[in-house]
């Protein structure tokens, strides 16, 4: 079982992708909160951002607050959007009673969904 | 089973350890008749006291978050404790802020209640107590 985060940045058909494996929480989130400032600044025009939760398996509030943050900034700078795939049904529980899924934050059951929609 | 069982542990009030208290509700409620649904909704609450506990208790100064997991035929009810300053619950709740702490703090309090059976919050100047408590699905 991963306590820690880890973190790895790649593209896909030019969007960048953020590959998170391990748990979310007080203690790990600040490695995710600088692995988003590093795509903004890396890709300041990107309008589409993907983190990939595929291998997450405990994600809670101080998370989805950076996620929530993160996207309210996407969506400041260039009209861009968060996309997050890959979660389990019980991350994508979280995120729905947390209310947070707006406008500027989406959720796609794989990475191919995700560029199939997103390059349409 | 027929009498409570009570199982403590204290952490120092460190984001370090808010994982081991997660892992210690789950290995607890594991050995009660909880769904794997539950057991994740029940190591999310009990992170969310703790990270409040750790966030906001004892400012830069450090201190210990108690717990006590009380262990009950139908239900686990779980006891969380500081000794820090306290803080206003109703009004540092938020979910609009742009900081990413005031959103966890909203975002944690809303999971506590929409994820546990019970939840009861106890704050003051000498402290703040959360009681969680989550039945067994009959």
């Amino acid at each position: 079982m991963v306590l820690d985060l880890n973190v790895s940045i790649r593209e896909n058909s030019n969007i960048p992708v953020i590959d998170l494996e391990g748990e979310i929480d007080v203690y790990t989130y600040p490695k995710l909160s600088d692995a988003l400032q590093y795509v903004f600044e890396t890709y300041p025009t990107a309008k589409d951002l993907i983190v990939n939760l595929d291998k997450i398996r405990y994600i809670d509030s101080t998370g989805l607050g950076v996620i929530a943050n993160s996207a309210n900034q996407i969506k400041k700078m260039n009209e861009g959007y968060i996309n997050i795939i890959n979660a389990t049904p019980q991350i994508k529980k979280i995120f729905d009673v947390s209310g947070l899924i707006s406008a500027n934050f989406k959720i796609f059951d794989s990475e191919e969904d995700a560029i199939t929609s997103l390059g349409n | 089973m027929t009498d409570s069982v009570t199982i403590k542990l204290t952490i120092p009030s460190l984001s370090d350890y808010v994982g081991v208290a997660r892992l210690t509700a789950s290995g607890i409620a594991n050995r009660m008749k909880f769904t794997h649904e539950d057991i994740e909704d029940i190591k999310i609450a009990v992170s969310e006291a703790c990270t409040n506990a750790v966030q906001y208790a004892y400012g830069d100064s450090l201190g210990e978050i108690e717990m006590a997991f009380g262990i009950y035929d139908d239900k686990l009810e779980i006891v969380i404790s500081d000794s820090g300053k306290g803080f206003d619950i109703e009004s540092d709740v938020t979910t609009q802020e742009d900081d990413p702490e005031k959103i966890g703090l909203g975002l944690g309090i809303v999971f506590m209640r929409s994820l546990m059976d019970q939840v009861d919050y106890n704050t003051s100047e000498t402290g703040t107590t959360v009681t969680l408590v989550k039945k067994v699905s009959s």
